[in-house]
């Protein structure tokens, strides 16, 4: 009979907290190939549309950037949250008001043209995060409220408010009934990195850019040490100076104005008006990105690139091989509930221990246990 | 294993050794109990006398060796296989639950499922008979720690063990409680029970110890009647070498000296049901002065702490006064820049940050302080300059460490104290307020941080150290005040105090605490 013991490390191990979200991967990729073989799909062949054919072209790592961009934007934002103990996982809802809010301008004033305009849409659609960021904040700052609730519950009311606008004050006159809106003017459309080569737009630079921003302010200022302080231990971060109440509304601003910013990219990049759904869940599966990243926004750039192929390969396989869409999102839940798993390792490792082995010197010899004794 | 089981011993220890990674805590540690003793353990912080309990309590597993119970050998694997054999024990930090009675907390450790009034009933008879007087029906969180602790004692006893094992018991002790817990030892001895007294407080082990065992470095160094030792001699014993005596030279001209910290009429509500509300607390802290605040834990020494802190503001900006400007309403970064500097009790969580390197504790309270140092104006933390700075204090205070900048928690407690009282000394501030500044630290390098807190003071600073070590407080201080049940007497000179009249300050004997004395009695 033997048994898993967890042993408590001395010190968290610096090697499993980079490899955990490769054992995750490799763990998804398992239980990926049960998956498809039960669905009576060779897992090889599914596997290499999933994940190779999606992109072997040009014009497909373009789409890739594409989805990558918001996913990134809105990851490194959450990562400044997460490391602040602050649980922002309404990102999906900053998105969509990102998304209204940079909007406005071109919807509202379809005839103003010129330099200007695609710079304010992108300054609004940040107000616009930040400001909706800001109510699950004030609801904790000021009434103790747990922002995972509000932050989560303002996602379905932002997404409603959306559909509201669509289907009613901002619908398109001319669309023949269809819930849009006019189709923005030129100058408020996010331009094409390489017109020539795909459909890759500037949200993907700004997410590097964000990304890298966020990296220096985690890592070489002030403001991103209090963040570690009061998010590791909030009564020594007191003792510092720093203000908890200061830090959550930082860490929702940042966020909502980072996921503001993915929102209006997306509109004005890739779908270029306002339409009753804009996001297939990108503040969701950020979370997931933002995780899988270390909540590092240098690995989070390369956590999104995955995701963003779950995406693409959950469309491919849906039309080579007839399978459900959904497909992506087992794929992301999946890869979630590993990462979280393996990440057990960096504070534990694992010791099999005999059961059958009760007497004798062999258990005196058995490596140090640590009993919660202290 | 040369068996010698000739019935008097209770207990007998061969060769127990544990290893923690690198790290031997004990090293064939041998001892002998014999029954109806008193046998203290004595060694400094680290020597290993919490990992050899921690063996015979049944927590941890030791690598080696060997442990004999009225002459069997035995394989004591968990807290209630110690029980059954016998042996109970007494922690140094409680665990009970304030919110219940006594009487429910007792209940909860004995899994026999009797009903609580019959155990309620047991546990008056026993606290009666022992001299513990002691409400089974009083909530845990209206006591006093000497009543708490006689709840744990009770709870040990109600056990019928023939071991006890007593873990620092009188450090949250009055001297006069500590007499009387030292009545009931004689009296369980005198039954046939026998004690083990894990302490360092040389003194009592020398009053009430018949044998004493020291560690040192995870060793026996010696065996030895405690009475026959003097103090310096068992102290030698467990540092290995002598310690240096803090030197105080005399205050000269203090009365003269302006007051650098100014505490007038501070107030304070309780901000949880558990906490103690302050009453009008004066006090000034003059340039070149130590000022010693004594008292029994949870007397309100957390919370005042906090106030003269600034993590929790005051009302009336003027009832705490730095370097005679008004603070109350300023952060503990305000109070900072006025040249204060804080060292609080708890060091992982509070002072430091458990799971951040000491470069990065370094800053946590000097980011604001030192100019642009540490900090550019663009907040940019300059990492080479705070990295030196760390390495100067580890260097000067003798932190010992296992890395360079090794994370917090890495470093054992006394270790890590050095570092953190370093780091405010590092400032030289104008107000130092200290709370339990050698707590768990080992004799060298508390008399090294003592030495350093009147030195600092000399050199013309006001230092004010919150402390439960009174031996600590008549070592340092220019006058000692005691804290009780949040209010703070008037400071007593040091040439005028004894431990006597400290110690029924403590219980509360100030004419103005009679009533609540009377409350508690």
């Amino acid at each position: 009979m033997m048994r898993l013991e967890l042993v408590k490390r001395p010190q968290r191990s610096m090697l499993f907290s980079a490899l955990s979200p490769f054992i995750a991967f490799g763990l998804t990729i398992i239980a990926g190939a049960i998956l498809f073989a039960l669905l009576g799909v060779n897992p090889l062949n599914a596997f290499r549309i999933y994940f190779i054919e999606p992109v072997s072209q040009v014009w497909q790592l373009h789409e890739l950037a594409i989805k990558a961009a918001p996913l990134i934007l809105i990851a490194v934002g959450l990562s400044v949250c997460y490391k602040a103990n602050v649980w922002n996982i309404g990102a999906e809802g900053q998105f969509i008001l990102g998304g209204i809010f940079g909007s406005a301008i071109p919807v509202l004033f379809p005839g103003f043209e010129g330099p200007l305009v695609l710079p304010l849409m992108l300054l609004f659609g940040m107000v616009g995060g930040a400001a909706y960021a800001a109510i699950p904040a004030l609801l904790k700052t000021r009434f103790g409220t747990n922002e995972i609730l509000t932050s989560l519950m303002l996602v379905y009311v932002a997404q409603f408010f959306l559909d509201w606008l669509v289907r009613g004050p901002w619908r398109d006159p001319q669309g023949h009934g269809f819930p849009q809106t006019i189709q923005f003017n030129d100058s408020a459309v996010l331009p094409e990195l390489m017109p020539d080569a795909g459909r890759a737009n500037w949200g993907f630079v700004f997410a590097l850019i964000a990304a890298v921003l966020v990296w220096l302010l985690m890592s070489r200022l002030l403001k991103g040490f209090e963040v570690r302080v009061l998010g590791s231990s909030p009564r020594a971060g007191r003792f510092a100076g720093f203000g908890l109440n200061r830090m959550v509304f930082f860490a929702f601003l940042l966020s909502g104005a980072l996921a503001g910013l993915a929102g209006i990219s997306e509109v004005s990049g890739a779908i270029g008006q306002l339409q009753p759904v804009i996001s297939p869940g990108y503040g969701f599966t950020a979370i997931i990105v933002a995780f899988l990243g270390r909540l590092n926004p240098l690995g989070i750039v390369a956590a999104g690139l995955v995701l963003a192929l779950t995406y693409l390969g959950g469309e491919a396989v849906q039309s080579a091989l007839g399978i459900s869409d959904k497909v992506a999102r087992v794929f992301q839940g999946m890869l979630l509930f590993f990462v979280l798993g393996c990440d057990t390792l960096i504070h534990y490792r694992i010791r099999l221990v005999g059961m059958a082995l009760t007497k004798g010197a062999a258990k005196l010899e058995a490596a140090p246990k640590l009993k919660e004794a202290r | 294993m040369s068996a010698n089981h000739d019935g008097a011993n209770l207990l007998e220890v061969r060769g127990l050794t544990k290893i923690f990674g690198t790290l031997t805590a004990c090293d064939h540690i041998d001892l002998n109990i014999a029954k109806g003793e008193i046998h203290a353990l004595l060694g400094e912080n680290g020597a290993g006398k919490s990992t050899l309990v921690k063996m015979l309590f049944g927590s941890l597993e030791p690598n080696s060796g060997e442990i004999f119970w009225n002459g069997e050998a035995v394989r004591i694997t968990s807290p209630g296989m110690a029980k059954k054999l016998g042996i109970g024990m007494v922690f140094q930090h409680f665990s009970l639950f304030e919110a219940l009675t006594a009487a429910e907390n007792i209940a909860l450790s004995l899994d026999d499922g009797s009903p609580i009034s019959s155990i309620a009933a047991k546990a008056r008879a026993l606290s009666f008979s022992y001299g513990l007087p002691l409400d089974p029906d009083s909530l845990v969180g209206d006591l006093s720690v000497g009543e708490r602790q006689r709840i744990e004692i009770i709870r040990c006893l109600l056990q019928t063990p023939q071991l006890i094992i007593l873990d620092e018991p009188t450090s949250v002790l009055t001297p006069q409680e500590a007499d009387k817990l030292f009545e009931t030892l004689e009296r369980l001895r005198s039954e046939g029970k026998s004690i083990l007294y894990i302490s360092h407080r040389l003194e009592e082990v020398k009053r009430i110890c018949d044998r004493a065992t020291v560690l040192r470095h995870g060793k026996v160094v010696g065996h030895c009647n405690p009475r026959e030792e003097t103090a310096s001699s068992l102290a030698r014993m467990m540092v290995g070498n002598e310690v240096k005596a803090v030197v105080r030279a005399p205050a000269e001209g203090i009365e003269t000296a302006a007051p650098l910290l100014e505490i007038r009429a501070l107030s304070r509500k309780p901000a949880t049901p558990f906490s103690i509300p302050l009453k009008n607390i004066n006090l000034n802290v003059r340039a070149g002065e130590v000022i010693g605040i004594a008292g029994v834990a949870g007397n309100g020494q957390g919370e005042f702490f906090e106030s003269v802190s600034g993590e929790v503001l005051q009302q009336d900006a003027g009832s705490v006064r730095i370097r005679g400007k008004d603070a109350g309403a300023l952060s503990i970064t305000g109070r900072r820049l006025m040249g204060a500097a804080f060292v609080p009790e708890e060091r992982l969580g509070h002072g430091a940050a458990p799971r951040m390197k000491l470069s990065e504790n370094l800053l946590l309270s000097r980011h604001a302080t030192d100019g642009k140092v540490f900090v550019s104006s663009g907040g940019l933390v300059r990492a080479a300059a705070v990295y030196a700075a760390a390495q100067r204090i580890i260097v000067a205070m003798d932190v010992r460490k296992s890395a360079p900048d090794p994370e917090a928690a890495a470093l054992s407690g006394g270790n890590l104290q050095k570092f953190i009282v370093g780091r405010e000394l590092d400032r030289s501030p104008a107000v130092m307020v200290v709370n339990q500044p050698t707590w768990g630290v080992d004799a060298g390098a508390a008399a090294h941080i003592r030495q350093a807190l009147i030195e600092l003071a000399r050199s013309g600073s006001a230092v004010l150290v919150i402390s439960q070590d009174l031996d600590e407080l008549f070592e340092i201080s220019d006058a000692i005040a005691v804290m009780h049940n949040g209010e703070l007497s008037k400071p007593l000179p040091i040439a005028e105090a004894t431990f006597e009249k400290i110690g029924l300050l403590m219980g509360g004997a100030e004419p103005g605490h009679a009533e609540h004395a009377l409350e508690t009695a």
